[in-house]
């Protein structure tokens, strides 16, 4: 368990400051009994029990936008955590062969116990530097031409592809629009419904809009326990509705964006929990969740055959909405 | 919605023909364009097809004058018209959406801002889905996506060319998550559509961007715009915020689009009727034998039903309530 020195000043966490104040006096009686010797093992277990409690009050009952900041966590497992530390191998493939090298978008062969597949995955960085290279996780039309050039490799190498969503949105820039960054997204959502090999997408952090979906089409869509997917940024949503960029939690609690929600509106299949306090403080727990919940869902999906997978995939977002059980008549049929 | 149920049985038919008026036009008396900043007398501007006589921007045109402009007199029979907004969310900003909804229903005269049906371009039979800028932005929320998905298996079973206009400011926010899900829809639709050899044509007008860029709409067989119409994926408030730099002179617009190699032509209003009719004469012999996934045939049994419907036969919620 990592222990912060001292309590965290990021005010959008400001939800968890009881937790991080115990985990900060932990650190401190922690230091005390190491330097002067003193035995205070009960107080440090009676710490521990108070951290957990506290943990435990506060992640029962966290809003939307606790659960958005929660997602955005710059210590939260993102994409190249995953790659070094869960993953036993993992061989980098760069660029869209077209323009360039997309740094937002990391896309290579991967194994894991035993399972090799192609990851593609949206990337943040976790220092400044890594950050700005990766433009915080906003891929360019590049990254998703990358993407999709890579998902048709897998195709023809008959591996099944891990998508890691974990991205505010895609880039709204200058380059962005001239290169086509609606039609790299469209093509990539079209041409994942004919992508003849198995397809796990997970939200690991962040979903955002039209740039998760761009590598968001998969045969199990996962969410983990405090990620976000949603149409459009709370911030972005309050500033159009509500007038008010100020107003994010209310736009957040109304967007619907956290998984349990999705889940009951048959967007979202299934979600991946988190350690206690979320993956941000337990990364080793959160690595060895995944190391199940990979394998399990590969190896379900590995028993699929290919046309039935590519005909539910595609039956599975066309029933999207209440709207097909107001119509009886569109659930599927044989062809005839 | 409730309360819209008296409003619903006091509709003549389903299918009925849509009766276009000027009032369905946006604006007062007199328009400013978009394109040069002139101020034009309105009457000139709708007797000039809403196309600036000074610099010929296209002034985006309202779903049943789009029909209108499009179709042969008398051909256009629309489809599904009777799907409407659900608000599953229960959303709330300034009014509840389910009002929001209601009041746009009764401004415009119509459920949805897609409107879809069949009609002939001088004489060739199309399947037509028009979304209407008028209605919440023309944005895409369940009954968009559903029905473009619906006139794409239409077109599938009935062996027709699809055309699409659009003019939206992208996703239907209201709806969350289950608008965005319509993009993976509307393209899993058009996928089923183009494996059948199916033939796609959008017109982007103004404005067309966000998640209806970034799906149905680039995903078609041809990608035609009006002159002037700004397209993009993000609009250009957010863009200028996020770089911080003044944008550059027709960033954005049709013929920027073009020049960047986005677009297969940019055409006229007066000249999209002949265009798409070409387009369609070269594009006919493309059909596939192909079984699809029997969505196709559902459609069709729909639109057999809704032939069939007599008015004041239950309502959608009704059929729901007797389903469960």
């Amino acid at each position: 368990m990592s222990r912060p020195k001292k309590p965290d000043t990021n005010p959008a966490m400001a939800f968890e400051r009881p937790i991080q104040e115990f985990e900060f006096q932990l650190s401190e009686l922690e230091e005390l009994a190491e330097t002067t010797h003193l035995d205070i093992s009960e107080e440090i277990v009676a710490m521990r029990q108070k951290i957990a409690m506290a943990i435990h009050e506060t992640y029962a009952d966290l809003s939307a936008w606790d659960q958005v900041n929660v997602a955005r966590h710059p210590d939260r497992p993102v994409a190249s955590d995953y790659i070094a530390q869960l993953f036993d191998d993992f061989v980098e493939l760069h660029g869209d062969k077209m323009y360039g090298d997309d740094a937002a978008i990391v896309t290579g062969l991967a194994s894991l116990n035993g399972r090799r597949f192609m990851l593609v995955g949206h990337r943040k960085g976790r220092t400044t530097k890594e950050r700005l290279e990766t433009n915080f996780g906003c891929a360019h039309p590049e990254g998703y031409r990358k993407a999709l050039r890579k998902m048709r490799l897998a195709e023809k190498m008959g591996l099944p592809i891990v998508t890691f969503i974990n991205t505010p949105g895609a880039y709204p820039g200058i380059g962005a629009e001239e290169r086509g960054q609606s039609a790299a997204i469209a093509e990539n959502i079209l041409e994942m419904f004919r992508i003849k090999t198995p397809i796990l997408t997970i939200v690991i952090g962040e979903g955002g809009s039209g740039g998760a979906l761009g590598i968001g089409i998969g045969d199990r869509v996962l969410m983990m326990q405090y990620a976000y997917y949603s149409v459009i940024s709370p911030e972005g949503c309050a500033a159009i509705l509500w007038k008010d960029g100020a107003r994010t939690a209310e736009a957040a609690e109304a967007l619907k964006l956290t998984a349990p929600t999705l889940i009951e509106l048959g967007i979202v299949d299934g979600m991946v929990p988190e350690p206690p306090g979320g993956a941000h403080r337990d990364r080793e727990t959160a690595m060895q969740t995944m190391a199940r919940v990979i394998p399990d869902h590969l190896d379900e999906l590995a028993q699929i055959p290919v046309d039935e997978l590519l005909s539910a995939r595609r039956e599975k977002f066309r029933r999207i909405g209440a709207l097909a059980d107001r119509f009886p008549v569109l659930t599927p049929q044989e062809p005839s | 919605m409730a309360s819209s149920k008296p409003e619903e049985e006091a509709k003549p038919s389903r299918i009925s023909r849509l009766r276009f008026k000027k009032k369905d036009m946006p604006g007062g008396l007199w328009m400013k364009c978009e394109g040069c900043t002139t101020t034009i007398y309105r009457k000139e501007l709708e007797e000039k097809g809403m196309v600036c006589p000074k610099c010929r921007f296209h002034f985006t045109l309202p779903g049943p004058a789009r029909i209108q402009a499009t179709l042969d007199d008398g051909s256009w029979t629309e489809l599904f018209a009777d799907l409407t907004s659900l608000d599953r969310l229960n959303f709330v900003d300034s009014v509840p959406y389910a009002e929001k909804i209601e009041r746009t229903v009764k401004r415009t005269g119509q459920n949805e801002a897609l409107l879809c049906g069949t009609g002939e371009i001088q004489g060739r039979p199309v399947v037509l889905a028009v979304l209407d800028f008028r209605f919440l932005g023309g944005s895409m929320g369940e009954v968009v996506g559903e029905k473009i998905a619906l006139a794409a298996e239409t077109a599938q079973a009935q062996r027709l060319p699809l055309v699409f206009f659009t003019s939206s400011g992208g996703a239907r926010m209201h709806e969350g998550m289950l608008s965005l899900m319509q993009m993976a829809k509307t393209c899993s639709a058009l996928a089923e559509l183009s494996d059948a050899g199916g033939l796609s044509i959008c017109v982007m007008t103004n404005p067309t961007t966000g998640g209806v860029t970034a799906s149905f709409a680039s995903v078609c067989d041809l990608t035609l715009a009006e002159p002037g119409a700004l397209i993009g994926f993000a609009g250009p408030r957010v863009i200028a915020s996020t770089i911080r730099q003044e944008l550059p002179p027709g960033f954005q617009r049709a013929e920027f689009l073009m020049e960047k190699g986005q677009l297969d032509a940019i055409v006229s209003r007066e000249d999209l009727p002949g265009m798409l009719a070409k387009l369609i004469d070269y594009g006919t012999a493309s059909w596939q034998e192909y079984a699809g996934r029997g969505r196709a045939n559902a459609a069709l049994k729909l639109l057999e039903d809704e032939r069939q419907k007599a008015p004041g036969d239950s309502s959608p919620e009704q059929a729901v309530d007797g389903a469960s």
